[in-house]
């Protein structure tokens, strides 16, 4: 077959041939992993880039985060939660407490990745305290759930004067560095994709294919629901613990309604049901607010007017129900190639 | 007795779904269920496989009672079903759709789900490979990557029986197997269905409107008519029975 068709040659397909040989390269991942651990560690130390770019690299990160860990509830799972806010700022609150009041001063770099951990915790406790009585009912109820939750986490942390009340804590230490936000983020998306591709992760998507099926497939609907949902939670509040340290402040207007929108813009521009999704939207988000900076009260017209043009040309975002090759585990993506070549080698002899 | 259903009565609000339904199944046995639209026949498959709670009566697998536990707990038990209008996960491979069926047999728990430790990876390998084994069956291994809503209707409802038999039934329900088919594959399905049968040592009940099917394949009929059994034998006596004829044609009527 030496005949190459003529449209094989566009661009199109040759930038989709360049694509697929480098997703080919497995090994790459790994290698872009310690590459990225590394400069983590070399930017702050010698300032490769300013204060400014690196302070824009942290909250990449705590955005994929975010948005990832929402991805799991309102894209694999298909239900709609708008409470992300609201258990980021639980997370964030739990560790802002014990680092202006709780912890000694000296250990605190040492202790904060138990600080974080112990906001993911919290988050995730409260998690299953919402997911209980909402996942008893189906679909729209979980979004007014959450919105209720968001309302009462905020009059709570509103009206607690120990946190500060209205006026929130501030004077938080700088605790937050780039390489603990890379560790927190590669934690957050590998823990979710493994899940993802696990008995449980197919129970998550067949939820939002179709739940009584999925039910009458022995996918236990209630106990996945649940699980998706905590660990939604926990990466939520980990978001915010680190979000606390790095702005130094928080008050319980810094976690409204805007900021849930924010979330749920960043998994719909990257596309629903998809890690490699989650990170794009995450990073395309925080970077362009970033550009369009000097555009001032303009920036937030301009932000959902592009939102509406891309759900008019791609309504599941850039990569909906798509993933890169390099995060699909190997025998997901070659088990049944594999089981091809078997037996066409076992049946060989025979014939 | 395989499965065992006595007295079961169902209520939509005050409306009588399904009144003082019996049903008796050997092991092995092929029965249908046949009746006008509307007669609660579906509703039967929705109280046996626990999408419905009976309002009364009970329903037994062996000697464990259904009535009260969740669907998935029944589908685990053993009862698998098929849907009257397709119900695959659109968009997920053919493969996946198998292997979601797998989660009760799948025996790794969440941690090593997040960690990918321990059984994880065993398991997965396995997975793959009985569900490929499974699709072969079905002669749909060639198209295990393919998204199942890409498939022809046919393989559509292929996929549906392979998906059900994922999970290891002793007792499959079919709801109208044979919808949108035209007689020569009505005639393959018939085949089809007493071949798995065999295979997998099951025992069937079918909802049917095609009388070729039903009358040529099962062993016992059990008819319905606004919610109440009305007949019950084998197809010979169904054929000629009075209320039968009374149900599907108007009082009055000549054969």
């Amino acid at each position: 077959m030496a005949t190459i068709p003529l449209e094989g040659t566009t661009w199109r397909t040759r930038w989709k041939a360049r694509w697929d040989g480098l997703m080919a390269k497995r090994w790459m991942l790994p290698v872009l992993l310690v590459v990225g651990f590394a400069l983590s560690f070399a930017i702050p130390q010698f300032n490769l880039v300013n204060q400014y770019v690196q302070l824009i690299l942290i909250y990449i990160g705590i955005n994929v985060i975010l948005t990832t860990s929402l991805n799991l509830v309102n894209g694999y799972m298909g239900e709609f939660s708008v409470g992300h806010a609201g258990f980021m700022s639980v997370g964030a609150y739990i560790s802002a407490i014990l680092t202006t009041q709780l912890l000694p001063k000296a250990l605190l770099p040492y202790l904060f990745p138990l600080e974080v951990l112990a906001g993911g915790l919290v988050a995730a406790l409260v998690g299953l305290v919402v997911a209980l009585p909402s996942f008893k009912t189906r679909g729209d109820y979980l979004a007014i759930v959450t919105l209720a939750f968001l309302m009462i986490v905020k009059s709570v942390f509103e009206n607690i004067e120990a946190v500060g009340g209205p006026r929130g804590i501030p004077g938080i230490d700088k605790l937050t560095t780039l390489p603990w936000t890379f560790f927190w983020t590669i934690l957050a998306i590998w823990v979710i994709r493994n899940f993802v591709y696990s008995r449980f992760g197919r129970g998550v998507l067949s939820i939002r294919e179709d739940e009584i099926a999925s039910d009458l497939m022995s996918v236990n609907t209630r106990q996945v629901k649940l699980q998706a949902f905590v660990i939604s939670s926990f990466f939520a509040g980990v978001a915010g613990a680190l979000f606390a340290h790095v702005l130094q402040f928080i008050s319980p207007r810094v976690f409204d309604i805007i900021k849930s929108t924010d979330i749920l813009i960043m998994v719909y521009l990257g596309g629903i049901g998809s890690i490699a999704g989650s990170i794009i939207g995450g990073t395309i988000y925080t970077v362009l607010l970033e550009i369009l900076r000097p555009l001032g009260m303009w920036r937030m017209v301009l932000m959902p007017l592009l939102l509406v043009i891309l759900m008019i040309y791609r309504p599941r975002g850039i990569m909906g129900l798509r993933e890169f090759r390099w995060f699909v585990p190997l025998h997901d993506l070659i088990g049944t190639k594999l089981w091809r070549r078997k037996k066409e080698a076992s049946d060989a002899p025979a014939s | 007795m395989l499965l065992q259903a006595e007295h079961v009565t169902h209520y939509f609000g005050g409306l009588c779904a399904v009144s003082d339904f019996n049903l008796n199944l050997e092991h092995g046995e092929l029965v249908a269920i046949i009746g006008p639209n509307g007669a609660g026949k579906t509703t039967i498959f929705n109280l046996i496989t626990g999408v419905y709670h009976a309002t009364q009566g009970s329903i037994r697998l062996g000697d464990v009672e259904l009535v009260g536990k969740t669907s998935n707990e029944i589908t685990a038990l053993g009862i698998a079903r098929t849907f009257q209008n397709i119900r695959l996960f659109k968009e997920l491979s053919v493969i996946d759709n198998v292997r979601i069926a797998q989660y009760g047999q799948m025996k790794y728990g969440t941690w090593e789900a997040m960690f990918h430790l321990g059984g994880y990876q065993t398991e997965e390998n396995r997975s793959i490979e009985n569900a490929m084994n499974l699709l072969e069956v079905f002669k749909l291994d060639s198209v295990a990557d393919e998204s199942s809503k890409n498939l022809p209707y046919g393989m559509q409802r292929r996929l549906e029986i392979a998906r059900a038999l994922a999970t290891h039934p002793k007792v499959l329900l079919l709801d109208e197997p044979a919808a949108g088919m035209n007689p020569s594959e009505i005639g393959q399905l018939m085949d089809f269905i007493r071949w798995i049968r065999k295979e997998f040592d099951l025992t069937i009940i079918l909802i049917e409107h095609q009388m070729r099917l039903v009358m040529g394949i099962c062993e016992r009929i059990n008819v319905l008519d606004f919610g109440a059994t009305i007949a019950t034998g084998v197809p010979k006596e169904i054929q000629n029975n009075p209320r039968v004829l009374e149900a599907y044609l108007g009082e009055g009527a000549e054969v």
